[in-house]
């Protein structure tokens, strides 16, 4: 047991003036990484803001683009199949997260607030350009992610500030995602690296549209070949990497250089090699540098067709012309 | 300061009074006395402290006391029938050895619990998924994955 007064606000408003009022005061939600740490006596906070409570964080609108509550938990993400469709990286990461019993309290709020550069949804949101929205004393306003990570569990907020959702802007159906987290088992392990990507195709210059599948192709060499002869093209990508730096963060050279480019095992191995050169991992228990940075190579290229699987089906790819 | 709360405890509505700094399980075991809910890690790594709430498998050792207000909590204490009638995955986990040193044990029939009623037919891949979050040191799994596939089936009938 610990020595905090918790406190249970309904609404936004409520909680951002207890944070003004109270001393020494942090703000909790799924409380999956809060709790622990003043378990470890890492954090002594005198009083919890919990935002559990605050129903208008808690909401996941499909109408334009996704916006999703800071309340919405990683549970709600993975099983909800407009985001397993659409926005598939996410729900990747949300379903890679911790354990069910994990999943089902904590928050993508948390997650990304905590800011470890271990965080499951940080990549998929930074693929996916998502903004985040942020409430305090001063009023609303909204960061890209891009610019919300500031290093190890430091972002883009200030004093009593909190995160109220996510806008993901609609990517159009010529568009896949996917996250792979590489660890070393498949639950309850935080990822030795994780890479998101994102891919929007074009075949003889239109959009390849979106098969709405979660499940990805499985014989990549088999789908790449395939790719390679029908001469599609990329025409935007995204890359992210997670655990290779202070904070996640984009390949950006890697995403230029595969602009407009055909797709070819060749290019991938390139893309691998230059998101490797932008990566700065360093050793830790989970993983040593040079090992990291080998698996960026690997990984990233996977993560690209796994993005590409969910646009267009190896099994389908034997006519591509009745594809879409 | 002591708080009061009300909530439902393995079907019975309880009013208790609690520190804001305990935790659901600190409250289980040390007020209601309730040790079926184990305490292996007491940060969420292990799974044997699993209850459920309103319908969701959460680990107890992370849960704010303060957030049971007005929820629905089943322990393994509240999982037999009240005369005394072994649940389906109880009976499963002592017939196909699922069960060793135990203290895994509560925690897992809480996690195949909660998965058996939001899917009664589940796949070994659903089951593994649903207690990959629950460490076993004994049993190596695969009696605990069968014991909750023979329970789902007796579950059907
Ligand atoms: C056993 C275990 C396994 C885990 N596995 C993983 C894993 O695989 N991958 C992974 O990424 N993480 C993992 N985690 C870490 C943790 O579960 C996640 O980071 C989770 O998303 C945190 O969410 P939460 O709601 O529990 O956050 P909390 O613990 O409630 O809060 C985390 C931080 O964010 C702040 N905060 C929360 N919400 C807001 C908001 N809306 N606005 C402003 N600040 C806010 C809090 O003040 C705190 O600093 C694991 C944790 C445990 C205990
Ligand atoms: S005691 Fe709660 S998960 Fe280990
Ligand atoms: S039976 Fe001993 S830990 Fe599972």
């Amino acid at each position: 047991m610990s020595n905090y007064e918790y406190h249970k606000p309904q609404t936004v408003k409520e909680a951002i003036g207890l944070m003004e009022s109270l001393e020494n005061a942090k703000y909790i939600a799924g409380g999956t990484d809060v709790i622990v740490l003043v378990k470890q006596e890492k954090l002594a906070p005198a009083n919890l803001v919990s935002l559990r409570n605050i129903s208008e964080l808690v909401y996941i609108d499909t109408k334009d683009g996704l916006k999703l509550g800071a309340g919405v938990t990683h549970s709600a993400i993975a099983n909800n199949e407009f985001i397993r469709k659409r926005y598939s990286a996410l729900a990747d990461a949300a379903g890679a997260v911790g354990s069910k019993q994990i999943r089902n309290v904590a928050t993508m709020g948390g997650n990304i607030c905590n800011a470890a550069p271990s965080a499951d949804t940080a990549c998929p949101l930074l693929v996916l350009d998502a903004k985040i929205v942020i409430d305090g004393k001063a009023g609303k306003r909204e960061v890209p992610i891009d610019d919300f990570f500031l290093g190890p569990n430091k972002v883009a907020l200030n004093a009593g500030e909190l995160v109220t959702g996510f806008v993901l802007p609609d990517l159009g159906s010529n568009t896949g995602s996917a996250y792979i987290k590489h660890a070393r088992r498949q639950a309850m392990d935080l990822p030795i690296i994780g890479i998101a990507a994102r891919a929007a195709i074009k075949i003889d210059g239109n959009e390849a549209v979106c098969r709405d599948s979660f499940v990805a192709g499985n014989d990549i060499s088999q789908t790449i070949k395939r790719l390679e002869d029908e001469r599609l093209v990329f025409e935007d990508v995204r890359i992210a990497m997670g655990v290779v730096a202070p904070r996640p963060v984009r390949a950006k050279k890697a995403e230029e250089a595969i602009k407009g480019k055909i797709i070819s095992e060749k290019l991938l191995k390139e893309i691998g090699e230059i998101a490797a050169s932008e990566s700065q991992p360093r050793d830790s228990i989970r993983g040593e540098a040079w090992y990291r940075r080998e698996m960026v190579k690997v990984l990233t290229g996977r993560a690209i067709l796994r993005s590409i699987g969910r646009i267009v089906g190896p099994e389908q790819m034997t006519n591509p012309n009745r594809l879409w | 300061m002591k708080k009061e709360i009300t909530f439902t405890l393995n079907n019975e509505k309880v009013v208790v009074e609690v520190d804001p700094g305990w935790t659901l399980l600190y409250l289980l075991r040390e007020v209601f006395e309730l040790t079926g809910t184990k305490e292996g890690c007491g940060v969420g790594e292990c799974g044997a402290c699993t209850v459920i709430v309103d319908g969701d498998a959460v680990s107890s050792c992370l849960y704010p006391v303060l957030e049971a207000e007005g929820k629905n909590v089943i322990t393994i204490e509240g999982v037999a029938a009240s005369d005394g009638t072994l649940h389906p995955l109880q009976q499963a986990f002592i017939d196909n050895n699922g069960v060793q040193c135990g203290y895994c044990t509560s925690g897992m029939i809480m996690s195949a619990k909660a998965l058996l009623e939001k899917k009664a037919v589940p796949t070994e891949e659903d089951i593994r998924t649903s207690i990959a979050g629950n460490i076993c040191r004994c049993t190596g799994y695969v009696q605990i994955v069968e014991s909750v596939q023979q329970a789902a089936e007796r579950m059907k009938k």
